[in-house]
């Protein structure tokens, strides 16, 4: 393989964590909730999904154990926000330091894993294309599943009565609520949806894109997938191309590294961060768009009795 | 019951709701014909909302049984009312800004049927009921009442046997209330049932042929309405007859506040953009501004008081200052005060003591000014309880906080803190929105007597009843465009319900 | 109002409280306190531990002698200093969660500062030290108020990333520039001279004149808050930000005071925290303080008297933790559960201020 397909395979590798990741908070938002508990419910599913497969073998049963914490972290959150209305930041955080210090816990044990050696899993036939064909067609099922995921979302919200329902909630719970539509049991079902895709995003980043665990091994995705909501103004398209983008990003560190670029490793590190904070500065600059394609409740508390 | 006679559409026996604070409705019984137009009349805070949201299965009574065509009704939620034919007009509306008015309507109906179909189903009940509605604009783009007929045309599609209205012409001209009244009439024709909440006796007894008066939770009478007076309504309805206001001559003083040729494009994701407003009020006079909510009240308040300072300069003048682009504490210092129409939240800060929530706008009289400005909590409280009694605000102290004040005593409490600086110019939007009986005379008292001294006051306000109660002159705005002012004994209301509609410049 | 039928026909339910409630304001820290460490216990058993002792660990070892009290406090100074900035800064509804990163740069410019000092620099360096830790502090703060000010960019997330920026900006200086040459190639700065040491407050205990400066602040902050004007409007503007608008405070002026206070106290934690207890710029000046301090800011019920109980407390987990480990062999990590637990208890706790629970049959 040369340099650029290599550079092409990672970054669609990359790019996969904060895509589903990202798809999932989409979802949360779309239905009026910011779960700024994403890094920890990343961090407690990478864990949850690797300790797994140390156990059993089976990368598929790490993936469910992924989406599994994901899910139960993701409740407990909702439930305080949605029943309790807590503040949605103020609970978020909490997550999200509850999960850097549990994973680190949990982990402790885990530190000297590795995980065996899987087979590549290449397309017959398309992975033989040249070039693309090797860095596109030769990834694990979940890059595939992935953009299936983001076309999936599409559908839902926008062809189907339950994605406007979802949508209607996170617009005015208010009105979806005298309408008569059960407000908080379909926040907290997005809520639950939303971490564990968060959950599955964390396994395969401690399953196929490490494979190890290290302690606060997300290093922020889950933020980065945050802002990738706001950046790609809500829309799944966009989140998933945003996605792909900042993993190249997260590449080309690698990439300049390896050109023999005399710049140091700690530098080129901060690049996704600051490339993050410049897009989102970029993004943002004009409030009127923000608020028209934000859905118009997000970060509110709904309380259907007032 | 014999065989022969249907039973009533509706019948609630005994309903009674208590909240921690208050008993909202209590031993509350009314009966509703098939195809009767039913008022349910009382003042803000009688128990309506409550009774309604009984009926339509959104609030569940503590004691009392609903009886719906004599079977017992047992809906859990709006939806199972639906389902059996209960439908509501919401006041404050249920609409989804950025959803198309299918979407909306689609929304508001049980499963079956397809987005397709609904624009069909749109398309037919528009034609029979006369009710135009574009299918796929979306609802942000659609004026007041327009919504509301997008609200009236969710509740018709499912066939309903009843159907609920809140206050539906508080958001509506003149001219749209008769059209409305027209569709009613022919909806019940038809056999539904309507339940009509307002507090405006004149509509009730125009378009009701029965009349379920409640007053603090309780029925106060069952009427006629055809055969009632204003004043007989009025007295179950508050156990009084309003309170008459003396409205006096006063000396015109020169010009106070003067807007120039305002065009100001609006900050919020579906505002009204504001079009060359001119407008002069002088001392000792009231002017009124009339107008649908939604018309660039909000925009045009916000430029005179100084919550926006984006207003060109030399369009805002106050007695010939430029102030359009000065900051709200400036335009106190020069005199002007505001009181805006939400009381929580912007008007008072709902945790804050009443105390604290004296610094919101009298700073200047209680902040010890030096290089570090000192906030003195014992000249807070003074202000506070000066107010209070001053006012006649029933409230539990100077350290009772803003939010656990009722409405109207809310109300008088900040009113009475912008009133106690002697303001040369007020603004006030809303005055008495949801404001109850006895609250709401105090005020427009209140206001007369500033007047009267000399103060140049504009208020702003849906409510025509009040406009024409307390104006000298009024204004009508459309669309962010003002009309000239015209004095308020020469206007009435089928004029200033017609330039509601922005007719005003074909007769200028 | 919420219900949950909970058998034999009985219901329990949310009741909005006409007013919030003062005993459950006070008292909602102190059940989730006690929540916490029921939970605590419940882990120690789970992991063959005697609950007793691994709470002894964490509640007792750390006031029994003047040397533990001593530590108490050194790691208490920074939880204080951090979470009475980030108090400002949530009273006002700025939501800055990068107090590390603007901690670090404080530590990397007090740091450098230190560095400049030789065997003659005079006890002044000191000072120094403190005001470039403010300055860096607020240097980072205030680009996190830039860009909300002028590109309209979400704080929490501009602040948290500053945090990873500044995190790499810290290896980048020690595995560089700032390396010491005779430090065998270990990623560390040199170590600083004596004169530029915290003046501690007893000899022989690494407590210092920092301890002083958290709880004057405290006092400072508390007049800040309750008796200016300027605190009021802050206030006003975090609560009720129509009324603010309403009024005439400006929220510019909010987000930059509110963003500058926590930067600037943020800092001055770093820089007291190398020239103190650390002595040295390492990969290890990141301790999670800016972080623990949310949750310090949070459960001391953003009151300055109320962090600096919550200070106190959050110190006593992260000692806690370190005995765990030393003694008990379980991981040091347990500090950060703890932690964690501790603030969602308080979240789930705070409904009872607001609201009553009522159980009816």
């Amino acid at each position: 393989m040369n340099e650029f397909a290599l550079l092409l395979a990672a970054t669609l590798n990359a790019g996969t964590v904060l895509a589903i990741a990202a798809l999932g908070l989409l979802i949360n938002e779309k239905a009026g909730i910011v779960n700024l508990g994403a890094e920890g419910i990343m961090l407690c599913a990478a864990i949850a999904g690797f300790a797994a497969v140390v156990h059993t073998g089976n990368d598929w049963v790490g993936f469910l154990a992924g989406a599994g914490a994901g899910a139960l972290l993701a409740s407990i959150f909702g439930v305080l926000v949605i029943w309790l209305n807590t503040n949605q930041y103020a609970t978020g955080l909490a997550l999200s330091l509850f999960g850097v210090g549990f994973s680190a816990f949990a982990g402790v044990k885990y530190v000297q894993e590795k995980l065996p050696e899987r087979p590549n899993f290449a397309i017959p036939l398309l992975s033989d294309i040249p070039l693309v064909g090797t860095a596109i067609f030769k990834q694990h099922p979940i890059v595939y599943f992935t953009v299936l995921l983001a076309v999936g979302i599409v559908w839902f919200l926008y062809r189907t009565r339950s994605g406007l329902v979802l949508r209607s909630v996170g617009e005015s719970p208010e009105s979806a609520h005298a309408l008569g539509y059960p407000v908080r049991r379909i926040r907290l079902l997005a809520v639950v949806v939303g971490g564990a895709l968060c959950g599955v995003a964390g396994a395969y980043l401690s399953i196929i894109y490490t494979p190890l665990w290290v302690e606060g091994m997300v290093a922020g995705k889950g933020w980065i997938a945050l802002a990738l909501t706001t950046f790609a103004t809500w829309r799944p398209a966009r989140v998933l191309l945003g996605a792909y983008l900042f993993g190249g990003v997260t590449m080309l560190q690698f990439a300049l590294q390896s050109r023999g670029v005399e710049i140091s490793e700690q530098l080129l590190s901060m690049l996704p961060y600051v490339a993050t904070i410049v897009v989102l500065a970029l993004i943002s600059r004009n409030p009127a768009w923000i608020r028209v394609n934000m859905p118009a409740s997000l970060g509110r508390p709904f309380y259907p009795n007032a | 019951m014999s065989q022969t006679n249907t039973p009533p559409r509706l019948e609630l026996r005994g309903i009674t709701k208590r909240y921690p604070a208050v008993v909202a409705n209590d031993g509350v019984s009314l009966v509703v014909a098939p195809g009767e137009i039913h008022a349910v009349l009382g003042e803000n805070g009688a128990g309506k909302s409550t009774l309604m949201k009984i009926i339509y299965g959104a609030v569940k009574p503590d004691a009392g049984e609903v009886f719906f065509n004599g079977e017992p009704h047992l809906a859990k939620n709006p939806r199972e009312s639906r389902a059996l034919g209960i439908s509501m007009v919401f006041q404050h509306f249920s609409l989804f800004e950025t959803l198309s008015v299918a979407e909306n309507i689609w929304l508001g109906l049980d499963q079956s049927m397809s987005l397709e179909q609904v624009r069909e189903q749109i398309a037919a009940t528009a034609s029979k009921f006369g009710l135009p509605l574009e299918a796929d604009r979306p609802v942000h783009t659609l004026s007041v009442g327009e919504r509301q007929r997008v609200e009236i045309m969710r509740s018709l599609m499912t066939h309903p046997k009843l159907l609920i209205l809140d206050e539906p012409t508080s958001v509506l001209t003149p001219q749209a209330v008769e059209k409305l009244f027209d569709t009613l009439r022919q909806l019940a024709a038809t056999g539904c049932s309507i339940l009509y909440i307002s507090h405006k006796l004149d509509e009730i007894r125009s378009l009701c042929t029965n009349c379920t008066v409640l007053r603090g939770g309780k029925v106060t009478g069952t009427v006629d309405p055809r055969n009632e007076s204003n004043a007989s309504l009025s007295r179950l309805m508050i156990g009084a007859e309003p309170p008459a206001l003396q409205h006096r001559d006063a000396t015109l003083g020169d010009v106070a506040l003067s807007v120039r040729d305002l065009s100001l494009t609006s900050e919020a994701t579906f505002g009204t953009d504001l079009h060359h407003v001119t407008l002069d009020v002088r001392g000792g006079e009231i002017v009124g501004i009339a107008g649908v909510s939604g018309n660039g009240q909000q925009e045009l308040l916000a430029a005179l008081s100084g919550e926006s300072v984006r207003a060109p300069r030399g369009s805002v003048l106050l007695f010939g200052n430029d102030i359009a682009t000065k900051n709200p504490q400036a335009r106190r210092a020069g005199g002007l005060h505001f009181i805006p129409e939400e009381r929580l939240g912007r008007g008072a800060v709902p945790m804050h003591s009443l105390a604290m929530n004296g610094l919101l706008t009298r700073a200047s009289d209680l902040v010890k000014s030096s290089f570090i400005s000192w906030v003195s909590p014992s000249r807070n409280a003074m202000l506070a309880r000066d107010v209070i009694s001053r006012f006649n605000v029933k409230a539990g102290g100077s350290d009772a906080a803003a939010k656990s004040l009722s409405g109207g005593n809310l109300q008088k409490y900040i009113v009475g803190r912008e009133i106690s600086v002697a303001p040369k110019v007020l603004i006030v939007s809303q005055p008495t929105w949801g404001v109850d009986v006895g609250a709401a005379a105090q005020i427009r008292g209140e206001l007369l007597k500033l007047r009267d001294n000399g103060c140049a006051v504009l208020v702003v306000s849906e409510e025509l009843d009040e406009l024409f109660e307390l104006c000298d002159r009024l204004h009508v705005i459309a669309k962010g465009k003002l009309s000239p002012s015209i004095a308020t004994r020469e206007a009435s209301v089928e004029l200033i319900g017609e330039w509601m509609s922005g007719l005003w410049e074909k007769v200028v | 109002m919420d219900e949950w039928v909970v058998g034999e026909g009985r219901v329990i339910s949310l009741e909005a409280r006409p007013a919030q409630s003062n005993f459950w304001s006070i008292a909602s820290p102190l059940l989730a306190l006690a929540i916490t460490v029921v939970i605590g216990a419940l882990i120690f058993a789970a992991m063959g531990k005697d609950p007793i002792r691994g709470l002894g660990v964490f509640f007792w070892e750390p006031i029994k002698s003047t040397y533990a009290l001593s530590e108490l406090a050194v790691k208490a100074t920074p939880l204080i200093l951090i979470a009475l900035g980030l108090a400002v800064c949530f009273r006002s509804n700025v939501w800055n969660i990068g107090a590390e990163g603007q901690y670090l740069i404080g530590a990397l410019f007090g740091g450098g500062v230190a560095l400049t000092a030789d065997a003659n620099t005079g006890g002044w360096i000191v000072v120094a030290i403190l005001v470039a830790g403010v300055i860096g502090g607020m240097l980072w703060a205030g680009l996190v108020a830039l860009l909300r000010d002028r590109f309209n960019a979400n704080e929490i997330l501009v602040s948290l990333m500053l945090v990873y920026v500044a995190t790499y900006l810290l290896t980048y200086m020690v595995y560089g520039p700032w390396k010491d040459p005779q430090g065998f190639n270990f990623p560390q700065s040199k170590t600083f001279e004596k004169a530029t040491q915290i003046p501690r407050l007893i000899d022989g205990l690494r407590m210092n004149i920092g301890l002083i400066i958290a709880l004057a602040s405290a006092a400072l902050l508390w007049v800040f808050l309750f008796r200016t004007f300027r605190g009021y409007q802050l206030q006003v503007g975090g609560i009720a930000p129509a009324a603010a608008r309403y009024a005439g405070f400006s929220s510019r002026g909010a987000l930059w005071t509110a963003l500058l206070i926590s930067g600037g106290a943020a800092g001055l934690a770093g820089a007291l925290e190398v020239a103190g207890p650390i002595g040295q710029l390492t990969p290890y000046v990141p301790a999670g303080y800016g972080f623990a301090a949310i949750i310090v800011a949070f459960v001391g019920r953003l009151h300055p008297v109320g962090i600096v109980f919550a200070a106190i407390l959050m110190s006593m987990f992260y000692i806690g933790g370190e005995l765990a480990q030393s003694r008990l062999g379980m991981p040091k990590s347990l500090t950060g559960v703890f932690q964690g637990l501790l603030l969602f208890a308080l979240l789930a706790c705070d409904t009872l201020v607001a609201y009553r629970l009522r159980v009816r049959t």
